[in-house]
């Protein structure tokens, strides 16, 4: 399975809970301790089992367009395609 | 220089989804959850991939998508309250060779601005229409709209919306003006890639010339209809989508050539 990975810009982030809720990994959480500045508790990629596959769906749900999505590049695949929507 | 994020791997990655170039850095003042900035990010991708951004010109409405042409990374103006279509109508007359885009609410498009959609998507303007329907007037703090559903609270309907819910997709796929009429959902991935596909086509058509386009998108409001985000993903796909069903509403022959 192709491996990938994401970055959330945690300043962005509103704390909505819907990448949360659509990641088919369940690979996000959402902070309880750490808020941004403008309050939120920001979503978070806990993927310490790198279970990420770089589906893009949370980047795909996600409504403040906080989520930047990365996937492995094999060679042998050359399958890899955006799916950002 | 995001690269610089990821952790050190052997395996080369790329990336597979960014913020589109159409869609400025600026965080937009959605309430969390609200899937106006789901719509925003479709139209931008969707002006991304035509390669239209630098002939795309966005009407705003008012409402709380009032502040849409700050977050575009394209030209926009603002219309006095629903009356993008005519705005939009002056500016492709002027300006026939670029892409004008009207963003508007339900209380912007279904209520005060009824009578310039109905009477834009009449003559046939070669414009496009991106309708986000949230069944309540937002931005003033959740009253009834004409979209509002039977029986559906809010601050001005205490007891339930009395009357039936004005579907507009319904309503303007009648005009043969119209070219390309139809109502998708964004409460669901699935749904948010059929959105896409659609503003996509509406874009097309406009580029073809064909006529008017719309594209009606079911939206949430966590906000006013008191419910958490997924909650209201959830109240679109258990109360909206029986009463305005997602489907095509009028496609030309010619655009489904496109």
């Amino acid at each position: 399975m192709a491996k990938g990975t994401i970055f959330i810009d945690a300043e962005h982030c509103k704390g909505c809970t819907l990448c949360a809720l659509a990641c088919p990994q369940q690979v996000i959480t959402m902070a309880t301790e750490q808020l941004n500045r403008k309050g939120y508790h920001p979503a978070l990629l806990t993927d310490a089992e790198q279970r990420c596959t770089g589906c893009a769906i949370c980047a795909l749900v996600c409504p403040d367009v906080c989520i930047t999505v990365y996937r492995e590049v094999h060679a042998k695949a050359g399958a890899a395609t955006p799916q950002g929507g | 220089m995001t690269d610089l994020l990821l952790e050190p791997t052997t395996v080369p990655m790329e990336t597979v989804y960014c913020m589109p170039q159409a869609l400025g850095s600026q965080p937009t003042h959605y309430c969390p959850g609200c899937t106006h900035g789901v719509a925003h990010r479709l139209l931008a991708e969707a002006l991304d991939e035509l390669n239209l951004r630098e002939r795309a010109i966005l009407v705003a409405p008012v409402g709380c998508a009032v502040f849409a042409y700050q977050y575009f990374e394209m030209d926009g103006c603002e219309a006095p309250h629903g009356r993008a279509p005519a705005m939009a109508t002056g500016i492709k007359r002027v300006q026939p060779e670029n892409i004008v885009i009207t963003y508007q609410g339900d209380g912007d498009l279904a209520s005060i601005g009824a009578g310039e959609i109905l009477h834009a998507a009449a003559r046939g303007e070669a414009i496009t229409v991106i309708f986000v329907n949230n069944a309540i007037y937002g931005m003033t703090g959740g009253q009834v709209a004409p979209t509002s559903l039977t029986g559906q609270r809010t601050v001005s309907s205490p007891f339930g919306r009395e009357g039936v819910p004005l579907q507009m997709s319904e309503l303007l796929s009648v005009l043969p003006g119209a070219a390309y009429i139809v109502r998708r959902s964004l409460h669901n991935p699935a749904n948010i890639r059929k959105a896409k596909k659609a503003i996509l086509t509406a874009l097309k058509v406009q580029q073809a010339g064909l006529g008017f386009g719309m594209v009606e998108l079911l939206s949430s409001c966590p906000t006013n209809w008191g419910l958490t985000p997924p909650q209201a993903l959830q109240w679109i796909e258990t109360n909206m989508l029986p009463a305005f069903p997602v489907g095509d509403y009028k496609v030309l022959d010619a655009v489904k050539e496109l």
